[in-house]
């Protein structure tokens, strides 16, 4: 793995290779993070003045909250994860990017889908079905351009050098496979003229859901962190044999989750989902322990840099997955579900957990994407401290009202308080984002300007007899 | 895992698993649903709503209510239920006297303490439930004794749990939703269930003003009011005959009525038509009308 940056001149030439592909899908995901965190606060005001948009029929909470959910993960999650993949792609076969315009192409189609989408939804034309609230066009654009970026993942995983597949290849591979097949799945079934009949509805959307947030989630973010943690952390992963028991385990048991308890469905299904979310504490240990062994004691200081970010990110993976368990056995279930509990362990799996492995990525990546580095290096720590307060307001306040509530019965008051708490947790995400987005918006506005400049100068320059010579 | 395309098919067969399990198999049994027949009668279950109810579930839907509701009543189980009608010519201290000589009996042994707390409390008012059990035998054997001394009472099979009875009486079953789309099953409750809120708030105007202004039914509600599904307008020659009837402080300025809009009046029809009240073989209970007010 390492082979590649001592070979200094053909790291830099890979990383070339990424820049616009990156900065296009960054770009795009850091817009609508902004955005969708936007979009969660205001949502969020409605507990503090339910009357505040009465008037207003784009923000009210049946849109609002639904369209901040589907910016942060079709906004924001899988570009990025898209684009950190290509990334440690490329890196792990030594090769540059294999047809980079189509990544940079589909990128752009992709945020011309979620921003079609998020107008629709607002409009009220959401398709009702969690997750799946973009309209046909909207999910056609995404699933095409999905399918080019993986294309585009699958060519450059192609050019590699040694055949060995590395742990990191397993999950990512499996996530370019997963997601085209759900989301056509959930879309073919659901967001059609001839959907399938009565509660199996629910039962695909409830399917695509936990596959779409857990399993794929977890795919993309672990697959990065096992790139990335022995990397920075300057010791092999622990151990190979730990990752492949981890990775079958994942996809085996996590898939089968989703269907809440007493759901007016065949019995056997919420019996088959409780049985799953069991066996899930066994691909849990084990990345727990891999995550752990590879990190402990490493020489490395974090120093709120990437190390951090991932470290942060994969406890907050290991939670969100015990709060996944908690939620499905029977005993809580009752007093858990359809609660607030089963949001906050959701923001706790895309922005405590996903997000912030991401962006631990990011941090490492776009320093080496241009020349000159990030423009506001102090702001990496100062965002880890903003989302690291975040997810434990936002979580910590969302779960105890979700347990609150449970309690008092679903008593709508029971739950107030620690909703209007959420909103304090969902500010500092936002600010958190903000920074993200400063740093990679001045990025890409000097990269476009020194760009110019060469071209300026190039036109300027008299034809140097250099060129004309053979 | 040196070789790619043995990862890549035993990846397929593990993800595709959960895709055969999750997706086709119940596409498949319940594909074929049909209508389910109501207990002790002919008729079928669910009827096929209104056009204009069918058109409101669109406006539940645009307008994102299953953020905030759920429409799945949960159960527990089922229990019997024995109520006393009437005492005939026994006085309440004898018929108190009667249980509690009934309480040797090794069929009633499970239920004494709570046959014994029940009448403690009780001063004579009728119709009375006296025992409340999940074991049917136990149930019957207390209806029998109650007949031969000679007093009047009924035995019901009712559902339990926590959602039961305050928002609907019996679980939902798929059948109640054999011919929506989509159907708002719901994630979360922020609001309470509303599987069975046609037969709990029948009334449409309680519900046009509740969307109008949920303060008005509900001290501190925390659900956004829907004003944006009405119009504020003039009196014209004569007030309109749909106008909201509204309190002082949430009536508009003088001269001026609240009307609904198509989309309120669907969506009140969507809601009225929300009904888990029919008794299924997968459901059973049997009907009581006194239960509700
Ligand atoms: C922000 C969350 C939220 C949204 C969105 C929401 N509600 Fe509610 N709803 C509540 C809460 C909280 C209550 C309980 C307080 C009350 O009755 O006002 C409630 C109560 C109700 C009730 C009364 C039920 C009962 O048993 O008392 C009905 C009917 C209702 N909502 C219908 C709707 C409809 C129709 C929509 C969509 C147009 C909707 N709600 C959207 C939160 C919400």
């Amino acid at each position: 793995m390492n082979s590649a940056e001592n070979n200094l001149v053909s790291a830099a030439k890979i990383d070339a290779s990424c820049r616009v592909p990156l900065l296009a899908l960054f770009g795009g995901a850091a817009l609508w993070l902004v955005v969708g965190l936007l979009l969660a606060v205001l949502a969020s005001l409605t507990f503090h003045a339910p009357e505040m948009f009465a008037h207003c029929p784009f923000a009210t909470y049946g849109h609002l909250a639904p369209a901040a959910n589907d910016l942060l993960v079709y906004g924001f999650a899988i570009p990025a994860g898209l684009g950190v993949l290509l990334w440690i792609f490329a890196r792990l076969s030594q090769a540059e990017l294999v047809l980079p315009l189509i990544p940079v192409v589909a990128a752009n189609l992709w945020h011309l889908g979620v921003f079609i989408g998020l107008a629709t939804i607002l409009c009220g034309g959401s398709s009702g079905f969690t997750w799946l609230e973009f309209p046909r066009a909207a999910a056609m654009l995404l699933g095409v351009s999905f399918v080019l970026i993986a294309f585009s993942a699958v060519a450059t995983f192609g050019q590699r050098k040694a055949r060995e597949l590395y742990p990191a290849h397993w999950f990512l591979l499996a996530a370019l496979l997963w997601f085209p097949w759900i989301y056509s799945t959930a879309n073919l079934f659901l967001v059609t003229t001839w959907p399938v009949r009565g509660v199996t509805q629910a039962i695909i959307n409830w399917w695509f859901a936990d596959n779409l947030i857990f399993v794929w989630l977890a795919l993309v973010g672990v697959g990065v962190a096992f790139y990335f943690l022995p990397k920075i952390a300057g010791r092999p992963l622990h151990s190979r044999f730990y990752a492949l028991f981890a990775f079958w385990t994942l996809i085996l048991f996590g898939t089968w989750i989703g269907i809440p308890q007493g759901a007016p469905v065949p019995a056997w299904l919420p019996t088959t989902n409780a049985f799953a979310s069991l066996l899930l504490v066994i691909p849990l240990i084990a990345i727990a322990v891999i995550v752990f062994k590879t990190v402990w004691g490493a020489p490395t200081v974090c120093k709120g840099g990437p190390f951090c970010y991932l470290r942060f990110g994969m406890t907050a993976f290991i939670l969100s997955g015990l709060m996944l368990i908690a939620s499905a056995c029977p005993e809580h279930a009752r007093t858990v579900e359809f609660t607030w509990f089963g949001q906050a362990q959701t923001q706790l799996q895309i922005l405590g957990f996903f997000a912030i492995v991401i962006f631990g990525a990011i941090y490492e990546i776009l320093p080496r994407l241009l020349d000159g580095g990030l423009p506001f290096p102090k702001f990496v720590r100062v965002q880890h401290w903003f989302f690291m307060l975040g997810t434990l307001l936002l979580v910590g306040s969302l779960a105890f009202a979700g347990v609150k509530q449970g309690r008092a019965a679903y008593d709508p008051a029971a739950a107030i308080m620690g909703l209007r708490i959420a909103t304090m947790g969902w500010t500092f995400f936002l600010f958190g984002s903000l920074l993200f987005a400063v740093n990679i918006f001045v990025m890409t506005i000097r990269w476009k300007l020194a760009l110019a400049k060469t071209v300026i100068a190039y036109i300027k320059s008299p034809l140097e007899t250099s060129e004309v010579k053979p | 895992m040196r070789n790619g395309f043995a990862v890549f098919f035993a990846v397929v067969v593990a993800l595709g698993g959960s895709w055969l399990g999750f997706v086709v198999a119940p596409t498949v049994q319940l594909g074929k649903a049909k209508q389910a027949l109501i207990l002790n009668s002919t008729d079928t279950w669910p009827q096929q709503r209104t056009g204009e109810a069918t058109l409101g579930l669109q406006v539940y839907r645009a307008n994102g209510c299953a953020a905030c509701h759920t429409e799945q009543i949960r159960q527990d189980g089922v229990a019997a239920e024995v109520t006393l009608i009437a005492l005939n010519k026994t006085k309440p201290e004898d018929f108190k006297a009667f249980v509690q000589s009934l309480f040797i009996l090794p069929e009633l042994a499970k239920v004494t303490n709570t046959l014994a707390a029940t009448l403690n409390g009780w001063k004579g008012d009728l119709p009375t439930t006296i025992l409340v059990t999940d074991d049917k035998a136990v149930a019957d054997a207390m209806s029998d004794r109650l007949k031969a001394a000679g007093v009047k009472s009924e035995t019901h099979i009712v559902a339990t749990g926590e959602d039961i009875p305050r928002w609907g009486i019996r679980r939902s079953v798929a059948a109640d939703f054999l011919y929506d789309f989509p159907v708002q099953l719901g994630n979360l409750r922020v609001g309470p269930d509303l599987a069975d809120v046609g037969a709990r708030l029948p009334d449409a105007n309680w519900q046009l003003q509740h969307l109008y202004a949920p303060t008005l039914s509900v001290t501190n509600s925390a659900m956004p009011s829907f004003k944006f599904l009405f119009d504020v307008r003039k009196i014209g020659s004569a007030p309109s005959p749909d106008a909201l009837n509204l309190p002082k402080q949430f009536a508009p300025a003088d001269g001026y009525e609240v009307v609904p809009k198509l989309e309120a009046k669907e969506l009140v029809a969507y809601l009225l038509s929300l009904r888990a009240d029919a008794p299924l073989y997968e459901a059973p209970f049997s009907p009581i009308t006194s239960a509700k007010p």
